[in-house]
Parts: structure tokens; C-alpha cells; sequence
């Protein structure tokens, strides 16, 4: 229950960079986006429909992301979601913080390590 | 395969997204759901398990709800283009309505500009027949109070309405109660010098208490005065508007200046507005006892003096009428010689401009919905088989959630975007075709200074446009709302469903039906014009010039510088070369003037009026007969020697020879004419037209008395002089001459102008202008429907060839020659054409009898006509299905096939 928690609250803070890096390369539909997820954190972050979709709405409508729905031969159609320019600056931002709040934590957790 | 949907739809139920957001979620969120399950399932779940688990991480905690929420409540509820607003408010998104119309539209332009130019016919042509409708017959008069103006004819038994004796008439002015006051006025020519270029003017003897009863002020100055209306006056003038211009440069100082009018002199006393319009050609208004002709004093006599009176308030017309029958009685007793079987006939002065034209223009607007019809007709054929090709897009907002209603509603605001869009273009069409037609066709409607584009035309253009969308929209649209979403998603873009092919072939029929209609009326018309043309008016129009003319002020002092001058410009214009002869009359046939005069047998005193009988007179010089050509039935034309010296002779033509001496030679035998006494009859000419090609034959008076100018009294001729035409028969195109013609009449002191040049043939053909302008709009009516009728036959046609090709490619596959195909579709449009044809002829026999009275030798029922029309829209529906059933034969049996 514990445990549950604080990946909840990990999620929350990281999820939206999570998303934008999977979509900085390329274009990538809600499944797929929560399929990677799953895989590439090897079952420690899982993100279903309910918490995934509401994110990409987010994201959307504050034009970080943007959703296309494309059909491809022998496809029921699927909305794929790129990232926009103003996306791509958030996610430089992003990253730039976090790699900074990474850096702070492992200093502070290696001083009292060593 | 699970469906998903349902359970998704749950979750968003209270979350009031905006229908389409909701789709839209609900598609995304299903593919993810049906992504999961089959991924569990593949891990080996259970398809139970597999459900479960997807519906938990879907679903779960409430999550999904309360993460939208988050996101999507802040949204306000976004429009539906697809057609499923919310309820309650009918005019939600009929922006988005429009908006999405527009692009639809816009997305098809070739559909767009058919469409657009179809109904721009018939709008257009609808809004050219209201303009006229509504300024000839809707619109009051330009007077204050114009329901209380009428015109007042004297009746005789002769005439139902004849222009009335001006001593009627001030006994009429004197006795009456029902009037507050009574005008009188009659059009004569003027000729204006002493203010720059002489020239020769209409203009219009007026009582001077006409503008007042007219309720009309003079723009500059003041009207005329009673005292300047009283024998013996000297002449003021008021001038019209358009002269004041012309010839004045509206100068504001005008009044109190002088010119001569018919030499003598004149001051202008004031100027009347622009809006006034007595008689459009006026240029001139002068009190009418300025004029001081001795017929003025004459009860026997009524030279074209028409009454005007204002009915006092709270006076009925029936009431005013009773009253002018009782006074005219009493004037029979008191003057039997004159007055007997006299009365008077009351109408309302607009009825008087426009009761004999509002026939034909009801008709030719209930002949222009046809046309309107025929357009609609074509557009929902169109829109019916767009609709066809835009099933999927229907389908798809229909299984979105679209209302019916909703989608009816988008459907119908296309259609009447369309039909705005051509009321447009039709109001440019209407205005451009209607002074096309008018310019065509001069002198063919009274009133039509007052036709234009005015905010009833406007008005009527919007809502006719409007009704029309939805007219034509309705059934495409309804057909479309219907569709079977399964059925049409499933089926693809290849479309069938006969109900639609049903309705095309009943709207291709009825246009087939209404173009016969309107093609018979423009064929009867076309052949009583024809016939009129054709039929001999007792003269020779062809290369025969005429003009009016004024003399100069200086010659016109005495009686014979009148006759002098009348030699002079007839040797003068007889040297022109190209004319052959040349000669001066008081009258043409087929113009707009006649004149009257009363005749007894033998050389006694007048017998009562029952014995007196009227006859057309035209005073002539010696030529006249050989200008015109008439024929000499007996007897001899006018000599020089026709002249004062000599005894009073005249000619006759055939008919009243025929009603007078019934068997026995005229020539050598006497008439008594009033005022000018005994003649001697010398010879007889056949009958002459005057009335008007058709109307002649059934006209009261047609005996007709010719009188040598050179024989007419001192006393009379100065009234003869104004308002006298120059005829000249040439050799070659008339109006090559007109210039060499002006410059002899003028003379060698410049100041005798010549005016209203026409040629004989003009005059003839503008004497059957009004039923010219019927066959001319009627043939603008017929030529459409014609072609939007072909247009829709060929559609329908193509589009069946197209919808056949499977079943054609598979006759050809089985051994079809090219001409049994060409025949079965050539069949099947044939068919339609031939119903139309049917029941357009039934229809025809029905209605073309509402033409009967502008008919001319031909009945409404006329079999060539019948038959040349049914050739002429069976030709052209052949020609119309053949060209698609060419491309029929076309069709590869194989690639048909696979085209399944």
C-alpha cells in the first residue's frame, strides 16, 4: 500500500516528461506509449488507460503534444500523438531539471554514504 | 469481438463532453481497451480474465472520470459540426452550420457553380417579374393620397373611353359634390425657340388646377394661377424636370425668364419636381386656354382631353361614378345635339395605367414559377445524387449519435446557402435581363420608369431564395437523414436504394412537363406575332421614313405662310436623293393618335347625333397615297389643284364606301363633314389599319376620310400645324437618310426642327410591343426550362449508366451488341421524357388558354404548335440520353465486373 503510494507520487512528478521523451523521436499511439513504459522501467512503472489517457488530453490541450488519428491498410484508425515545438522546449526544460534534481539527490544521498 | 463502447460511454456519462469529444474518446479509449484484451489473452488469460482485467485498469477507482474531469470540464461544450448539438435552442451552431456548409461548397465547386447557376436562372427570372409586378401594379402612384385620384372618360357609343369636350368638362368641374376638385390635360407638340437650339418638344396643355388636385408643389417657382388659365392669357410655362435640366443646366434663377413656345412668347413660372411624371416625354406644361383653339369652344369636340379628380375625403368612387352618370344625363337633355347617349366612366388613375397590361404580367409571373420549379427540380436531382456519394459521411455522424432533425437541418442549410448565394446572382441576372428586354422591346409596359431594384425586390428575392433552398433541399435532405448507417457503412460509396431513383425520375418528368408548358406559350406567342407581321395593314411600311416637325415661328404669323411652308419642305425634301416621294399628314396609322369626325350623307343641315356618324380623319398633301401606297379602288388621289379655289373634295376608303353607297360608285357623291361642311367624294382608297394590326377589325369606327391640306380653312390651320408628320418613301434604308432630310426641313433659317424620326416598320412593330415583350419573355422562360430540362434528363441519365454499369457490363459479357445497349438505356430515359411530354401536353391545353386573349390567328389549343414543341423536347431528351448511353457501350465487361 506504502509502496503503491509513492509510486503514485513518482509518477505524478515525472510522468509528463516521461511521455514527451517517448514521443520526442517519433509519433507514437496511447497503447504503445503505455506498453514502452512498461517495458523499457521493466514492470516498476505501469500506467493504465484511466491515469494515461487524461494525461494526453492534458498535454494536448496545453499544446505540448498534438493528436492525429491515422488509419493505416487493414487498421481500425488510431490517434497518434506527436510532439509540437512548444512540447519539445518544455522537454528540454524538463529534462535540464531533473537531471539537475538527480544530480542534487545523489550528492546529498553520497555524502551520508561515505 | 467485446464491445467496448458501452462500458467507455458509462464512464463519461456525467461528464457532459461535448457529443463529438465523446466519440472521439470513446474510439481511442476502445482501440486501447481491445489492444489490452488481446494482449492478456495471447499471455493466456481467460477471456473472462482478459475482460475483467481491462475493465479494471479501464475503469477502475473511478480514475478515468476523475482525470477527465480535470481536463475536459474546463472545456465549454464544443459545437457539433456533425449534427448532434444539444437540444433545446434550434439556432445552437447554426454558425457551425453555415461554416461547415461553406466548405462543403467549397469543396465541390463544379457541383457548387451548376447548382448555383441553375437556380440564378429561375431566381433571377422570378425577381425581373416581381420588379415589374411590383413597380407597374404594387406600387401607389407618385401622388399623395393616390387612392383618391381618378381618371374620368367621357363614354360614347363609340367608345368606352373617350377623352372628353372641355365645356363637359367645366360643366362637369361646376355641378359635381363627390370631387374636391377636377384637371383636365392634353399632350401636344411644342416648338421651342428664342433659348439657344430651336427644337421641337412635347409637352402637355394642363388646367391650372391639375397639379393642385394632383397634390403636387412645384420644385422652383409656383404653379399656375387661375387667371393665367383663362382665355386670352398670356403664356407661362412650367417646365419638367429633365428639361429644366437638359436644356437649362438647372439653373435656379429660371423663373421669370423668357422663350417662345410655338412662337409666342413665354414666362417660366416654375419648375415641377423630378419625381413627377404625368407623362414621361412631357418637357413642357402650359395652361391649357393658352392653347385658344376654336375647339375648345366646340361640345362636339373633345381633342384628347383627359380628366383627372380628387375625390373629396370619405367619397366612394361608386358613389363619384353614380354622380357623373346623373350629370352627364342631365347634360344629354340640356345638350341633345351633342351629348346624346353620353356618359362618363370613373376609374382609378392607376387601374387606368395598368389594367390592360396586369394580365399579361400575372400570367407571365405564374409562368416564371414554372421556371423556378424546373430549377429546383434540377438542384435536388443534383443534390440526390451528391447525397449518394456523401452516404458514408451521413452514416458516420448517424452512428455518431447525429439527430435526425440535426442532420436535416445542416443539410437544408446548404441548400439554402445555395439558393442565397443564386439569389444573388440572380438579382444581377434580373436586373441586367430586365433592361435588356426593356431596351428590346420600347413603349411595351406603362410605368416602366418605376421598374428597379427597390427594397421589395430585395425583399422578396431573399425570401424567395430562402423558401427555395428549402423547397429543394427537403427531399435530398430527408433521404439522406434516413440512410441506414450499417446498411451505407457497409455498403461503401457504391450506392443504389430506389426510393432515390424514384423520386429523380418523378422531378426529371415534371421538368419535362413544365418546359412543354412554357414552350407551347412561347410558340403561340411567337406564331401570333408572326401572323400579326404577316398581316396587310392597307399600306407599305417598308422604306418609309417619318418625323415630326415644326415650322419656323416666322412663317406660322399667317395661314398661307403655313401653306407656303409646307410646299417649300415637301419640294426641298423630294430633291434629297433616295427619296421618291414626300408628304405631310395629320395623322399615322398605328401610332398612338387618332381623330375623329363627324359625317352625314348628302349636303343638308346635321341630322341628330343617332345619324351622325364618326369617321377617321387624316388631312393629307397630294403624295400621301403614293408614300404609303395605298390603292386606288376607284376614282382619283389629291391633286395640287385640291386647293382653296377649287370645291371641297375628299377620298374615301373601300369600307365606307361600302357601308354609305352599297352597290353605286361613291365618286361624284356627297358628304357633310362637321366644321368643314360639303364635300365632294373623288375617289376611293383601300382601308388602312389605324387601330393596330389585330384591334383594327374589331374596332366601332372604320370608316376613314382623307382631306387635302391645301382645302383646310384658315381658321383650323394653325391647329394643324403642331403634332403634323413628314412621311417619306425611299429607296434604300430609311434612316441612311435622316441627316440629309434634317438639313432641308431646317431650311435656310435654321429654326425648323424635326423630331420622333422612325421609320414606318418601327411604328409598326412597336404597335404590337406589348405582345412582342410577352413572346419575349416567354421565349427567355421557354429557352431555360428547355435547357435546365436537357441538363436534367442528361444527369439523371449519366447517372444511371453509372449506377448500371455492373449490369451492362455483364450483358455486354453475355454477348449485348452495342446497339441493344445503346437502346436499353436510351429506353429508360425515353420513358421519363415521355411522361413529361404527356402530362406537360395535358397541361398545356389547360393552361395556354389563360393566353387566348394575346393570341392572333392561331387558338391556345393549336396542334403544330402541340406537335413542333413535343419534336422539339423529344429531340432534345433524345439527344440528351444518347450521349450517356454512348458511354454505356463503353463499358469493358471486365473491368465492370471487378468493379464490384
Amino acid at each position: 500500500m506504502e509502496e503503491q503510494a509513492i509510486d503514485r507520487e513518482w509518477k505524478k512528478g515525472s510522468a509528463e516528461l516521461l511521455l514527451l521523451s517517448l514521443l520526442e523521436a517519433v509519433p507514437r499511439h496511447g497503447y504503445e506509449i503505455g506498453k514502452l513504459i512498461e517495458q523499457r522501467s521493466q514492470g516498476a512503472l505501469t500506467f493504465h488507460a484511466a491515469s494515461l489517457y487524461p494525461l494526453l488530453y492534458r498535454l494536448e490541450k496545453r499544446g505540448l503534444i498534438q493528436g492525429r488519428w491515422v488509419e493505416k491498410s487493414g487498421q481500425r484508425r488510431r490517434r497518434y500523438y506527436q510532439l509540437t515545438a512548444k512540447g519539445r522546449k518544455v522537454l528540454a526544460a524538463q529534462k535540464q531539471g531533473w537531471e539537475r534534481f538527480v544530480e542534487a539527490i545523489s550528492r546529498v544521498t553520497r555524502v551520508e554514504n561515505a | 469481438m467485446l464491445d467496448w463502447n458501452a462500458e467507455i460511454r458509462k464512464q463519461l456519462a456525467g461528464l457532459n463532453l461535448a457529443p463529438a469529444r465523446e466519440a472521439e474518446i470513446v474510439e481511442e479509449l476502445a482501440q486501447h481497451a481491445e489492444d489490452r484484451y488481446r494482449e492478456l489473452e495471447s499471455g493466456g488469460a481467460s477471456e473472462s480474465e482478459a475482460r475483467r482485467a481491462v475493465l479494471n485498469e479501464l475503469t477502475g477507482h473511478e480514475l478515468l472520470a476523475a482525470g477527465l474531469r480535470g481536463v475536459e470540464r474546463t472545456d465549454a461544450p464544443e459545437p457539433a459540426a456533425l449534427g448532434a448539438a444539444g437540444k433545446g435552442n434550434i439556432w445552437a451552431g447554426i454558425g457551425q452550420d453555415l461554416r461547415y456548409g461553406f466548405r462543403t461548397l467549397r469543396q465541390s465547386p463544379g457541383f457548387t457553380t451548376v447548382a448555383i447557376l441553375a437556380l440564378a436562372l429561375g431566381i433571377g427570372a422570378n425577381t425581373a417579374i416581381f420588379s415589374v409586378v411590383n413597380g407597374v401594379l404594387l406600387q401607389p402612384l407618385g401622388y399623395p393620397n393616390p387612392a383618391q385620384l381618378l381618371k374620368i372618360y367621357e363614354t360614347t357609343p363609340e367608345f368606352s373611353y373617350a377623352s372628353v369636350p372641355y365645356l363637359d368638362y367645366l360643366d362637369w368641374r361646376n355641378s359635381n359634390r363627390s370631387f374636391s376638385d377636377l384637371g383636365i390635360y392634353r399632350n401636344d407638340d411644342f416648338n421651342f425657340t428664342g433659348a439657344g437650339e430651336p427644337e421641337q418638344i412635347s409637352g402637355e396643355y394642363v388646367s391650372a388646377s391639375l397639379f393642385p388636385v394632383l397634390g403636387v408643389a412645384p420644385l422652383l417657382g409656383r404653379a399656375f394661377l387661375p387667371e393665367e388659365d383663362r382665355p386670352g392669357a398670356a403664356c407661362s410655362v412650367m417646365l419638367s424636370h429633365r428639361f429644366w435640366q437638359r436644356r437649362f443646366g438647372r439653373d435656379r434663377n429660371i423663373v421669370g425668364r423668357r422663350f417662345a413656345l410655338n412662337a409666342a412668347s413665354c414666362v417660366v413660372v416654375g419648375v415641377m419636381p423630378e419625381s413627377f411624371r404625368l407623362r414621361d416625354a412631357a418637357q413642357v406644361y402650359v395652361p391649357l386656354e393658352v392653347w385658344n383653339s376654336p375647339e375648345l369652344r366646340m361640345r362636339g369636340s373633345s381633342p384628347g382631353l383627359m380628366v383627372i379628380g380628387r375625390l373629396k375625403p370619405g367619397v366612394t368612387a361608386t358613389a363619384a361614378r353614380a354622380e357623373m352618370v346623373s350629370i352627364c344625363q342631365a347634360l344629354a337633355r340640356q345638350y341633345p345635339a351633342t351629348n346624346v347617349a353620353h356618359g362618363a366612366a370613373v376609374i382609378s388613375m392607376k387601374d387606368d395605367i395598368v389594367q390592360s397590361i396586369r394580365p399579361t404580367l400575372l400570367l407571365l409571373a405564374g409562368a416564371v414559377g414554372f421556371v423556378l420549379i424546373i430549377a429546383c427540380a434540377n438542384v435536388a436531382n443534383l443534390l440526390l445524387a451528391r447525397s449518394t456519394a456523401r452516404k458514408r459521411e451521413f452514416a458516420i455522424r448517424a452512428a455518431l449519435g447525429a439527430e435526425r432533425a440535426r442532420v436535416v437541418r445542416q443539410l437544408l442549410t446548404e441548400s439554402v446557402l445555395l439558393s442565397v448565394g443564386a439569389g444573388v446572382a440572380g438579382l444581377l441576372l434580373a436586373r441586367w435581363g430586365m433592361s435588356l428586354v426593356l431596351a428590346a422591346v420600347p413603349g411595351s409596359l406603362p410605368r416602366s420608369g418605376e421598374v428597379g431594384i427597390d427594397l421589395y425586390v430585395l425583399l422578396f428575392t431573399l425570401i424567395v431564395s430562402i423558401v427555395t433552398g428549402i423547397l429543394f433541399g427537403l427531399a435530398p435532405a430527408f433521404h439522406s437523414a434516413n440512410a441506414n448507417p450499417q446498411e451505407s457503412l457497409k455498403e461503401g460509396t457504391r450506392g443504389a436504394g430506389g426510393g432515390r431513383h424514384r423520386a429523380e425520375s418523378v422531378f426529371v418528368a415534371v421538368e419535362v412537363a413544365l418546359a412543354v408548358i412554357l414552350l407551347s406559350g412561347a410558340g403561340l406567342m411567337m406564331q401570333s406575332v408572326w401572323r400579326l407581321l404577316k398581316v396587310d395593314p392597307g399600306f407599305n411600311a417598308h422604306n418609309v421614313l417619318t418625323m415630326q416637325v415644326a415650322l419656323s415661328p416666322k412663317v406660322m404669323a399667317s395661314p398661307s405662310g403655313i401653306r407656303l411652308a409646307y410646299r417649300q419642305i415637301l419640294s426641298r425634301v423630294t430633291q434629297v436623293p433616295g427619296v421618291q416621294s414626300a408628304a405631310i399628314a395629320s395623322l399615322i396609322p398605328l401610332g398612338d393618335s387618332d381623330s375623329e369626325i363627324p359625317f352625314w350623307q348628302g349636303t343638308g343641315p346635321q341630322p341628330p347625333p343617332d345619324r351622325t356618324k364618326l369617321a377617321m380623319f387624316t388631312i393629307i398633301t397630294p403624295d400621301y397615297p403614293k408614300v404609303m401606297e395605298l390603292p386606288l379602288r376607284r376614282g382619283r388621289f389629291f391633286t395640287e389643284r385640291d386647293n382653296l379655289a377649287s370645291p371641297p373634295v375628299a377620298m374615301i376608303d373601300d369600307v365606307l364606301a361600302r357601308h354609305l353607297f352599297p352597290g353605286q360608285n361613291p365618286v361624284g357623291q356627297r358628304l357633310s363633314l362637321m366644321v368643314v361642311g360639303p364635300v365632294e367624294i373623288v375617289g376611293v382608297v383601300g382601308h388602312v389599319k389605324h387601330w393596330g394590326l389585330d384591334s383594327d377589325d374589331g374596332s366601332k369606327i372604320r370608316d376613314q376620310i382623307y382631306f387635302p391640306t391645301m382645302q383646310v380653312p384658315d381658321k383650323f390651320m394653325a391647329d394643324g400645324v403642331t403634332g403634323l408628320t413628314l412621311l417619306l418613301r425611299t429607296e434604300s434604308e430609311p434612316m441612311s437618310l435622316v441627316s440629309a432630310v434634317r438639313a432641308q426641313v431646317a431650311g435656310p433659317t435654321r429654326d425648323q426642327p424635326i423630331h420622333a424620326v422612325q421609320t414606318m416598320e418601327q411604328i409598326v412593330s412597336t404597335s404590337l410591343a406589348e405582345r412582342r415583350f410577352t413572346m419575349l419573355v416567354l421565349m427567355i422562360f421557354a429557352a431555360t426550362a428547355l435547357l435546365l430540362a436537357a441538363v436534367g434528363i442528361y444527369g439523371v441519365m449519366s447517372y444511371a449508366v453509372t449506377r448500371r454499369v455492373h449490369e451492362l457490363g455483364i450483358r455486354a459479357a453475355l454477348g449485348a451488341s452495342r446497339q441493344e445497349i445503346v437502346r436499353l438505356v436510351l429506353r429508360e430515359g425515353m420513358r421519363l421524357a415521355a411522361i413529361g411530354l404527356g402530362f406537360g401536353l395535358l397541361a398545356a391545353l389547360a393552361l395556354t388558354r389563360l393566353l387566348a386573349d394575346l393570341l392572333y390567328g392561331v387558338r391556345p389549343a393549336d396542334p403544330p404548335t402541340l406537335l413542333a414543341v413535343t419534336v422539339l423536347l423529344g429531340g432534345i431528351a433524345l439527344v440528351a440520353c444518347y450521349i450517356p448511353a454512348r458511354r454505356a457501350t463503353a463499358v469493358d465487361p471486365v473491368v465492370a465486373l471487378r468493379s464490384e
